[in-house]
């Protein structure tokens, strides 16, 4: 259906590097992770990634001013961003200027720190301050994720936390903590560097040599409490691709969603929110550990489309809930599965969670029809093409690339990629929706201020902010 | 191997020469125009239907009309009902998408190389043979009625609701796609047909295909499925809707919408503009790069990079048939909102008077916008658009290889002299959706006049 070919090369300096050709479009993606994010920060220190990720825009020891200037000028486009697992950067530039995009990330991690001043580092902070306000705080139901993962991950584990972090701790961080963070994790043995588009493999390698070899391959990285093991894993699921700078984190420690909380815990959350909306979330299985593509196609089973089981009957033909969705959001040591649904004017979550329950517990008896999986199959190997079909940017192929060898070690993961899904079979996704029971999950009622009768019955405050 | 100079940034030059692809253009036995671009790339097929006919063409008193309408095509067709079509929209992994615009409504359907005949074949079904049935008619337009209401908590969405009533009060352009819950709650599935009858007729639409198929092969599979379909036939192409002129001048220049104990406020600051056939059009665009349609602007350099009011803010010349918007928009600290408009406010008359672009400005701008020509053509979904573009605003089937060359024409002469003209900050409407208590004196003091309060109206449930 759909073949990537690349070649990889690992530097004397441990730098991994990826080039992927192709000739139809005169550009060229520069595509660099580091194998840190926000599971790798102390408690105290949360949000400390993505805020670093941010100063390493600022400019760097041989060009010492911002780097989105040289990248306009040549046409470009640059961004970045930040997960519980990992932290990419990219750029997307005509082909002639594969060198400028080289020459501006390698200096970046050969050359930071002597750039990285208290100025810099105060004016960003003001700015991630005003991300999380414009993306969470001020935006309806946008504290959820953060009473999701803070219930459902005990204390210590490194997905309690969301990549934005708490405000107190980004308003603690010094510039001392952004060095010593650049110090730890940003090495070349700790990242991974795709070159994919109208390049020559050999040329890209050679210049890709010339920029990095000379920066020292650094300290082995101290893999933090909680995290796993080097290369291996991923955070990217064909249903949730979107989480980036939302920093959505995942759960657990890759074993069955029975692993969460062993009782229910229900939440309440007053919210600038004109209808009530319901959190079903479970722990579940990390990136491509058993059970995790399963859980993607029950959640397009449950939600995918007008001909999903929970659209049909909650939306369509009960007319109880206004939207639903269903998410497999696996991540590297650890997922979690969430149903979301909001209210239809007149109400209340307790109806919802009835009808929700209900079809959850008619998959667990009877298992999805065979049209239902072929068709929830069909979306998920069409959504893998749609997703590659860029060379650059979130998610494009050099973003995929990365994401297989940071996680599985092989770049070429795609057909075993596509392959787990066509493995799971009716009686697997059965067994599956059997696991969605009340026990272990986490209800979350987000509902207007002083609609706390809409709200599950018996839920406790959620403590966020 | 030599190290590399660090001394200096390498500096590539211009980019490599890129077009747009080759587009066949052929009338099709239906009546139909099929613009047709071959397009090498992943296996992957974008079909386009699109009207000249969108939100601007609601009538008067029903304002959210063509949004449900588009709302309403993929549920269910004459042929099939809502779950069998969706179940073959699935089976193809086809993605299915109505974008209903001011000036115009577009459907597209995205599919795999291998299912392009089937998926155009469902496209047309959909648009020529919707259901409309009555029960599917009352629930869209309920969820449509529950989306008004849940905007009214997006503060964004209710900038941008109130910021277009007060630019275009009484005009064509003076509404949101999704209307009032008011005039939802007016509306009838009779009203719906109407729309689809007199406005997306099948031989008023333009069919767009991108994707790696040579023009004839698009056509033949275009005639199949035509013929498959069977349109109905009308007496001559009805004409699209007249562009709309300017309005009259708006009722405040400062709006507020209160959002107690907010964070942050989110603004709108613009008027009126220049309609997408201006001949000021490059210009525009290189007057807008160097203010604000660019990470690196004079805007975001200032509020984001230099005071961290914001995660940032944009601009933009939002070209339409007739004037469309200039617009500031961004969500800044609540307790930064009053310096934020006024420096806003100052940048628009800055660059057209004492503030001229500089060389250095001129420069980035031009080249990040011929550059980055190629980029904006990777895949088949964006060719398609591309050719869409075209076709929606009358423009040569050259525009898009006209635009690097007049890009690198514009001179800083040119981008003052639009500025003068199209950035007109003491005729500005400011909208602010943020923490009355703590802003409205400060906002006051601007030489504004007196702030407007504004809200989101619904009918009471």
């Amino acid at each position: 259906m759909m073949t990537l070919d690349w070649t990889r090369q690992t530097l004397d300096n441990g730098l991994d590097v990826i080039v992927h050709e192709d000739h139809r479009c005169p550009i060229v993606a520069v595509n660099l992770w580091y194998h840190v994010g926000s599971r790798n920060e102390s408690p105290g220190r949360t949000g400390l990634a993505h805020l670093f990720e941010h100063l390493m825009f600022e400019g760097s020891l041989h060009h010492d001013r911002n780097y989105f200037t040289p990248l306009q000028q040549a046409g470009g486009a640059v961004n970045g961003s930040t997960s519980c697992d990992r932290t990419n950067y990219w750029e997307v530039v005509p082909a002639n200027a594969l060198d400028l995009a080289l020459w501006l990330e390698s200096d970046r991690m050969g050359y930071l720190l002597p750039a990285l001043t208290a100025e810099k580092f105060e004016n960003q902070r003001d700015v991630v301050l005003n991300e999380r306000r414009q993306q969470y705080e001020n935006r309806p139901y946008g504290l959820a994720l953060m009473a999701l993962m803070a219930a459902l991950f005990p204390p210590g584990h490194p997905y309690r936390w969301t990549t934005i972090g708490e405000v107190a701790d980004i308003r603690a961080a010094t510039l001392d903590d952004a060095h010593a963070f650049f110090r730890g994790w940003y090495h070349p043995g700790n990242a991974s560097l795709t070159v994919a588009g109208d390049v020559e493999t050999g040329a890209a390698i050679d210049a890709v040599r010339r920029h990095f070899e000379e920066i020292p391959a650094g300290p082995p990285p101290s893999r933090a409490a909680g995290a796993g093991p080097g290369r291996a894993r991923a955070d990217i699921s064909p249903t949730d691709r979107g989480v980036e700078h939302h920093g959505a984190a995942g759960a657990g420690s890759g074993r069955a969603p029975a692993d969460g909380p062993a009782e229910e815990r229900k939440l309440l959350l007053e919210d600038r929110v004109e209808l009530p909306r319901l959190y079903l979330a479970w722990r579940s299985p990390a990136l491509f550990a058993e059970g995790d593509a399963g859980m993607d196609l029950l959640a397009h089973v449950l939600a995918g489309g007008k001909t999903s089981r929970l659209y049909r009957t909650l939306v369509r033909d009960r007319r109880i809930a206004t939207d639903v969705s269903a998410a497999q959001s696996s991540r590297e040591i650890g997922g979690w599965f969430c149903i979301t649904a909001t209210a239809a004017p007149g109400h209340g979550l307790d109806e919802l969670d009835a009808a929700v329950g209900a079809e959850l517990a008619a998959l667990a008896d009877d298992g999805p029809d065979a049209g239902e999986l072929e068709r929830a199959l069909a979306q998920v190997e069409a959504q893998f093409v749609y997703g590659l079909q860029t060379v650059g940017g979130f998610h494009g192929r050099s973003d995929q690339l990365n994401a297989y060898n940071v996680y599985t070690g092989d770049p070429g993961f795609l057909d075993r990629d596509l392959a787990r899904y066509r493995g799971v079979g009716v009686d697997d996704v059965r067994a599956l929706a059997g696991r969605l029971a009340p026990d272990g999950r986490v209800a979350l009622s987000i509902v207007p201020a002083s609609g706390n009768g809409l709200a599950l019955a018996g839920s406790a405050p959620a403590e966020v902010s | 191997m030599s190290p590399v100079d660090r001394t200096r940034l390498p500096a590539p030059g211009p980019a490599p020469a890129a077009r747009f692809p080759a587009v066949a253009l052929r009338r099709l036995s239906s009546g139909m125009a099929l613009r047709a671009a071959t397009h090498a790339g992943p296996p992957v097929v974008h079909w386009l239907l699109l009207w000249r006919a969108g939100t601007a063409a609601d009538p008067a008193d029903l304002p959210g009309l063509a949004a449900l309408t588009g709302d309403l095509l993929d549920d269910g067709t004459e042929a099939r009902s809502d779950l069998e079509l969706h179940a073959a929209l699935d089976r193809l992994g086809a993605r299915l998408g109505v974008q209903v615009g001011a000036d115009g409504t577009m459907v597209s359907l995205t599919t795999l190389e291998r299912h392009a005949a089937e998926g155009l074949a469902l496209l047309l079904e959909i648009v020529t043979r919707p259901r409309f049935a009555d029960a599917d008619f009352d629930r869209v337009r309920d969820l449509r009625r529950s989306r008004v209401r849940q905007l009214r908590t997006v503060p964004a969405a209710v900038a941008e609701r109130v910021f277009l009533e007060t630019l275009y009060a009484g005009h064509p352009y003076g509404h949101v796609g999704i209307g009032t819950d008011e005039a939802l709650s007016r509306m009838s599935v009779d009203d719906v047909r109407r729309f689809h009858r007199e406005r997306l007729r099948l031989d008023a639409a333009t069919l767009v295909a991108a994707g790696p198929f040579p023009g004839a092969a698009f056509a033949e599979m275009a005639e199949r499925a035509l013929g498959a379909s069977a349109p109905p036939p009308g007496p001559g192409a009805p004409a699209p809707p007249p562009d709309p002129g300017a309005p009259g001048p708006p009722p405040a220049r400062l709006v507020l919408v209160d959002r107690p104990g907010a964070v942050q406020s989110a603004l709108r600051i613009g008027h009126v503009a220049a309609p997408r056939r201006t001949a000021g059009y490059h210009a525009l665009q290189v007057l807008n790069a160097v203010l604000g349609g660019q990470f690196v602007s004079r805007l975001n350099q200032s509020l984001r990079e230099e005071k961290g009011y914001t995660y940032g803010v944009r601009t933009a010349f939002q070209f339409r048939r007739g004037p469309g918007p200039f617009v500031m928009q961004g969500s800044v600290q609540a307790d930064a909102t009053v310096e934020a408009v006024r420096e806003g406010l100052d940048e628009m008359a800055g660059i057209g008077g004492p503030r001229p672009v500089t060389p250095g400005e001129l420069d980035l701008a031009r080249s990040s916008l011929t550059r980055g020509f190629a980029r904006g053509f990777e895949t088949a979904g964006q060719v398609a658009r591309g050719v869409a573009h075209l076709v929606q605003y009358d423009l040569p089937d050259d525009e898009h290889d006209r635009f690097v060359p007049a890009v690198t024409a514009v001179d800083a002469a040119a981008v003052t002299a639009a500025a003068a003209r199209q950035l007109r900050a003491d005729r500005a409407v400011v909208v602010v959706v943020g923490p009355a208590a703590q802003i409205e004196r400060g906002l006051g003091a601007l030489p504004l006049g007196e702030p407007l309060r504004a809200d989101v109206e619904v009918v009471a449930p």
